[in-house]
């Protein structure tokens, strides 16, 4: 069973936004919630869209914002202009 | 293994005897009573009879707990840096091989601390 | 005929290509120096890089975003710290003993953040390759942020509360605060590969989830508005931090196979060095928070066993495997809190914040959260030192307790196959005798016994005359504590009268 990679997310306007997004791209995701932040598990692959974040958000967004919504995460990083990949490779 | 470093590496260690001016440490635990949350540490003269550490030391370490006034001096079991001990109360500490930093952990049979939780 | 020659448009760079414009050809082969003497630190640990263009980091944040986003975190977070001051937040908390958790936080914490940025500027300056150097550099930029946004945000607290006077001072000398201040000496005086495995992988990726995560959630659980909000406008760089621990480590095992064991061994002992130095924050989650979100056994399991499983099952590839006596903390996470918590307990006498025994419904929680150990070993020395301390003979111990020469925590923690006996262990280096907590303690002195040799234990410097001189009165005025204000009980203490003052008040204010 490929191992869960994970996203901790902010509990303010554009984190709820972008964990929205992440939920609808990636249908395998898990949610928890706790005081002030969620947590979102997913087996072995987890991606964000800038088009999905857009959508929720309802403007223009550049992914390196997500500086402001991240508290962790679990996997290998890849980031583009389009969209950001979290990953076990294994 | 040695140090990785980036030139000779050699220092003093910080606690050697001759820091403690004149005195050892000597730490002492009493098993099963946790209540003490760790062993403890003494400064104290080499010479030191066992008697004087059997009769200041340990009750000002652990008369507070409600088990010391029940301990069977003639049954305690002591051990000394792991081997079992029998201590002689005339003797000085170093005379019968309490060292500095040496461990002393007394056994007092029957007891277990508080309701039996050994703490 | 005339041709209007019109410049093509410059087409915007994709995010790789201005990442790679900031971190590529801004280095180069020196000529007047030779690179050893120009990077004196690269080689000495014996580790291998051969091309430093491979590294690639996994954010590519470009300085203009850099600078853009760090800006915004920062008025957002002075907007709260106003907010909250003008607000009077500090009315707000569940409770004024959840304070004394924040009080550990600023004087055993805040002083590492410091410590980081100095860390992190050194490794940037003796890296060779320009990538993992913008990174570093970028991390000593955030890490003084995250001291200072810590202790502007505490400073509301001071005005009100005891014991967050003097910080930077008692880090340097107060017994239990040698525990962070030698974990992060020990990793500041490696060298620049092992402070990174140290720091930004085994602390930052494998364990800060504990502390920042669980912790400020419930900060936030506990109305501390002002925590949550430094808490996670430095969690946010956290998460980039994280990325670098990984990055670093995949990027020595992928440049030469000779570099494996040598990582190994620094995984292993900084796993065991960031996780002794969290006994502390167990006892903060499991018993310094009024409202509780999750106890340490249940972070434990989320953040080390599930998601440090998945870590370590992706470094396989490498050869590299869990490290080694993760199975003991494993054994531990039922009774470390407890452990921890009744250490403080004992000594609270010599300490910067209060202690207390748990409510009634404090106990319920705990006996519900660690089924197999708490009513047995630990509920029957809470409830006699609670009658003691009604009968007016509140248990403080009178001696000072046995270190362990590493990890520099009393001895307390227990044997792993059984909790009622305490793990003894010993080495002999030069005809000195070392004592040691734990297995993992005392394999990190075997394999580099002339560095803790040298440790400055807190109680062998009061015995040595270091400390201010002999009672405890004189040692805690050296610490700067203010003996019978900011240690002893809760129960009594100035915070507490303070606190229940103004709960008084905010019953009559209705009227």
């Amino acid at each position: 069973m490929a191992q869960n990679v994970s996203i901790t997310l902010q509990n303010t306007d554009e984190g709820r936004a972008i964990a929205a997004a992440i939920l609808s791209d990636n249908p395998a995701a898990t949610v928890a919630s706790m005081p002030s932040l969620t947590k979102i598990d997913c087996p072995g692959r987890l991606e964000i869209r800038r088009d999905s974040v857009e959508t929720q958000l309802g403007r223009d967004y550049d992914l390196q914002e997500l500086q402001l919504s991240l508290i962790s995460l679990a996997g290998n990083v890849d980031e583009d202009d389009e969209r950001i990949v979290i990953a076990w490779k294994n | 293994m040695a140090v990785a470093a980036i030139g000779p590496y050699e220092f003093q260690p910080k606690d050697r005897l001759e820091n403690f001016h004149g005195n050892q440490v000597v730490y002492l635990h009493w098993e099963d009573h946790l209540m003490f949350c760790a062993p403890v540490a003494f400064p104290l003269p080499p010479a030191m009879p066992f008697a004087a550490f059997h009769d200041q030391i340990v009750p000002a370490a652990y008369a507070q707990h409600p088990d010391f006034v029940s301990i069977d001096w003639t049954q305690a079991e002591w051990k000394l840096d792991g081997a079992p001990f029998t201590p002689d109360p005339a003797k000085g500490l170093k005379e019968q091989g309490i060292g500095h930093k040496s461990v002393l952990v007394l056994r007092t049979p029957g007891l277990t601390g508080i309701n039996g939780s050994h703490a | 005929m005339t041709t209007l020659l019109k410049e093509p448009k410059a087409k915007k760079l994709g995010l790789k290509e201005r990442y790679a414009h900031l971190t590529r050809g801004l280095g180069w082969e020196t000529t007047y120096q030779p690179m050893s003497k120009v990077f004196p630190f690269a080689d000495y640990e014996g580790i291998k890089i051969h091309d430093w263009d491979a590294w690639e980091d996994p954010f590519r944040l470009t300085m203009d975003a850099y600078w853009k986003y760090q800006a915004e975190k920062e008025r957002k977070l002075y907007a709260v710290i106003d907010s909250f001051a003008q607000n009077n937040g500090q009315m707000n908390i569940t409770d004024a003993r959840y304070i004394n958790a924040i009080k550990i936080f600023l004087t055993g914490v805040s002083p590492l953040e410091y410590m980081a940025h100095r860390g992190y500027a050194q490794v940037g300056r003796h890296f060779v390759g320009a990538g993992p150097r913008v990174a570093c550099q970028m991390q000593a930029i955030d890490e003084l942020r995250h001291a200072q946004t810590q202790i502007h945000t505490i400073s509301h607290y001071n005005k009100f509360f005891d014991g967050l006077h003097d910080s930077r001072h008692m880090h340097d000398r107060v017994w239990y605060l040698s525990v962070p201040k030698s974990f992060f000496d020990d990793a500041a005086s490696a060298g620049p590969f092992e402070f990174l495995t140290a720091i930004s992988f085994s602390f930052e990726y494998v364990l800060t989830n504990l502390l920042f995560v669980p912790f400020m959630s419930g900060a936030a659980f506990n109305g501390d508005m002002a925590t949550v909000t430094f808490g996670f406008s430095a969690q946010s760089d956290e998460s980039r931090h994280m990325t670098l621990g990984l990055e670093i480590i995949k990027f020595m095992l992928e440049q030469d196979e000779g570099n494996v064991p040598i990582v190994q061994k620094w995984i292993d002992k900084w796993f065991w060095r960031g996780y002794r130095l969290l006994t502390i924050v167990a006892m903060m989650m499991d018993y310094m928070l009024p409202k509780r979100v999750m106890s340490w056994a249940e972070a434990w399991e989320m953040y080390f066993e599930e998601a440090g499983g998945a870590l370590f099952k992706d470094l396989a590839r490498y050869g590299i495997r869990e490290p080694k006596y993760a199975d003991v903390a494993r054994k531990e996470k039922g009774r470390l809190s407890h452990e921890a918590w009744c250490t403080f307990y004992n000594y609270t006498h010599a300490a910067a914040f209060h202690t207390w025994v748990p409510k009634e419904e404090e106990l319920a929680w705990l006996s519900e959260k660690y089924p197999d150990t708490f009513d047995k070993l630990y509920r029957p020395r809470f409830e006699y030192w609670q009658k003691q301390q009604e009968a007016g003979k509140r248990f403080y111990n009178n001696s000072l307790p046995q270190l362990c020469t590493v990890c520099q925590v009393p001895m307390l923690f227990t044997e792993p196959d059984d909790p009622t006996k305490i793990c003894f262990r010993r080495a002999e280096h030069k005809g000195e005798t070392y004592h040691f907590c734990s297995d993992g303690c005392c394999d990190i002195f075997k394999d580099e016994p002339e560095k803790y040799i040298q440790s400055w234990l807190p109680v062998h410097q009061i015995f040595q005359g270091n400390c201010g001189g002999a009672t405890i009165p004189d040692v805690l005025a050296w610490y700067h504590l203010n003996n019978g204000v900011d240690n002893l009980d809760y129960q009594g203490s100035p915070d507490q009268q303070l606190w229940d003052a103004w709960m008084k008040d905010r019953g009559k204010a209705g009227g």
